[in-house]
């Protein structure tokens, strides 16, 4: 699948509050890829994906997601959302929140087993969900949204407060999800994150400061790290 | 709308339920608890005990399954889960008709519970079938969760949802002629009661428990109470939105 695109964002307009939190963006995700959406905290990340999955009412602007309309009744099989907050319920068990989720997307049972064992929440399977760590929980609300395959993955913040070596182990899964077809799509407020990415996409302040490759980005500012690459972008433009 | 995921959220539900043996144990003992104490206090009137007790045991479905309805729906809503439910490929029905079987089998249950008491130890005496009490209950508890479900939307926080009760449960149980016989209510009380679902759930109770059978007149009250609930299933569907602000 890869080079083609998965998400075509066009015009985007959203207003929430009466405020406008995300003005005119236009980017294209490629698939089979995983893309990094960052910024700081407050700029728009989470609106901008709410958008994509289709569960955001937009003011104007065109979403489409594999080629359909976002949110549409034949997308919803084929995209995964993982919402910042955990949203699994917390009086049941990891393995109890899997299996009814899986039966709601009509998965084979092996695939409880096996999404228990990439977000490694093996030893806490059967414990209530909300006995456990944050972490935990977050990796929880994860292992549902892998569930079922999707072909596109839409993760806010899926590895804050983790701690660095699943942070790795992570990154490291999504990548293989990657390679194997699936299209990812990443947020973070942490820039250090985005050497994981093939693909980066930028925000700040509801708008799109680049959309290029790591590599692309330090050539085009002459920075080597990719926060000062950032930072030299924000500057860039506060000056012109 | 599929049958598999219909089952799967009742039986979610059903689970949650059985993570919580307290609420479980409230549900099913408090009615008969209450019931007692009604006993008690009319210890030196047994017959209006007679003429209370028997709706009571269909009525109490309403009130609770109205509590355990709003409260979980609201935490659906405030937790996300419900957010990411409308993102996965489940019709609203599947939700609702879910919630619908695992509250309606808790309703079972209580109302069996609460009847085996009220017709055993506390000598209740129905003129109308045990069954036809039990499943009217049913029915009430039905009304009671698509009540519960709707105003759900209304609440940003269990407080509120909790507020609920005594704001929307209370006003029908003083108005649909358990404690004052409607006649006797003055005009626009007696028009604001035909307006409330719980005097037609009442008025087929008390034709049971006093005549023995429904008659076409409490079988219109049944259809009343059938079609209340499926008009607040339909409201309560329309609260239920895939794409928020």
């Amino acid at each position: 699948m890869g080079g083609a695109d998965a998400i075509a964002v066009e015009g985007l307009h959203v207003r929430r509050g009466g405020k406008p939190v995300i003005h005119d963006l236009s980017f294209t995700v490629g698939a089979g890829r995983v893309t990094g959406l960052l910024g700081p905290s407050g700029c728009g990340k989470t609106t901008l994906m709410r958008a994509i999955v289709g569960v955001q009412i937009v003011a104007a602007g065109r979403v489409t997601v594999l080629g359909l309309s976002a949110g549409s009744r034949r997308l919803r099989p084929r995209v995964g959302y993982v919402t910042q907050a955990p949203s699994v319920y917390r009086d049941l068990s990891v393995r109890e929140n899997l299996r009814f989720f899986g039966r709601v997307l009509g998965v084979r049972r092996e695939r409880i087993e096996e999404a228990i064992e990439t977000v490694d929440l093996g030893g806490e399977a059967d414990r209530v969900v909300g006995d456990l760590s944050g972490g935990q929980q977050a990796r929880a609300s994860l292992a549902t949204a892998l569930l079922g395959e999707p072909d596109v993955l839409v993760l806010d913040e899926p590895t804050v407060g983790l701690d660095p070596v699943l942070r790795r182990d992570l990154w490291a899964t999504f990548a293989a999800l990657a390679r194997g077809g699936t299209t990812l799509l990443v947020s973070s407020h942490v820039m250090e994150e985005a050497e994981h990415c093939d693909q980066l996409l930028l925000m700040r302040d509801g708008e799109l400061l680049a959309a290029e490759s790591p590599d692309a980005l330090r050539a085009r500012t002459g920075r080597r790290q990719l926060d000062e690459a950032f930072l030299a972008l924000i500057e860039e433009g506060e000056a012109g | 709308m599929s049958a598999r995921i219909t089952w799967a959220t009742a039986l979610r539900v059903l689970t949650q339920l059985r993570r919580d043996p307290r609420t479980i144990a409230l549900l099913m003992l408090v009615p008969a608890f209450l019931l007692t104490l009604l006993k008690g206090a009319f210890h030196e009137d047994p017959k209006s005990f007679q003429q209370v007790g028997g709706p009571l045991v269909g009525l109490f479905p309403f009130s609770m399954m109205f509590v355990v309805t709003s409260i979980t729906m609201l935490r659906e809503r405030t937790t996300g889960t419900l957010e990411r439910l409308m993102s996965l490929p489940l019709a609203k029905l599947d939700l609702l008709v879910g919630y619908g079987i695992a509250f309606a089998l808790v309703g079972v249950v209580q109302a069996a519970i609460t009847s085996a008491v009220a017709f055993g130890p506390l000598g209740l005496d129905v003129a109308g079938s045990t069954a036809a009490v039990v499943a009217l209950a049913v029915g009430n508890a039905l009304l009671g969760m698509s009540l519960g479900l709707f105003v759900s939307a209304f609440a940003r926080t269990e407080f509120q949802a909790v507020q609920f009760m005594p704001a929307i449960v209370f006003p029908q149980l003083l108005l649909c002629g358990l404690f004052v016989a409607r006649e006797k209510m003055v005009g626009a009380l007696q028009t604001l009661s035909d307006a409330l679902p719980l005097t037609y759930a009442f008025e087929a109770l008390n034709r049971v428990t006093t005549l023995g059978h429904l008659g076409s007149r409490g079988r219109l009250d049944v259809i009343v109470i059938a079609g209340a609930t499926l008009l607040l299933l339909a409201l309560g569907a329309a609260t239920l939105r895939r794409r928020t602000p």
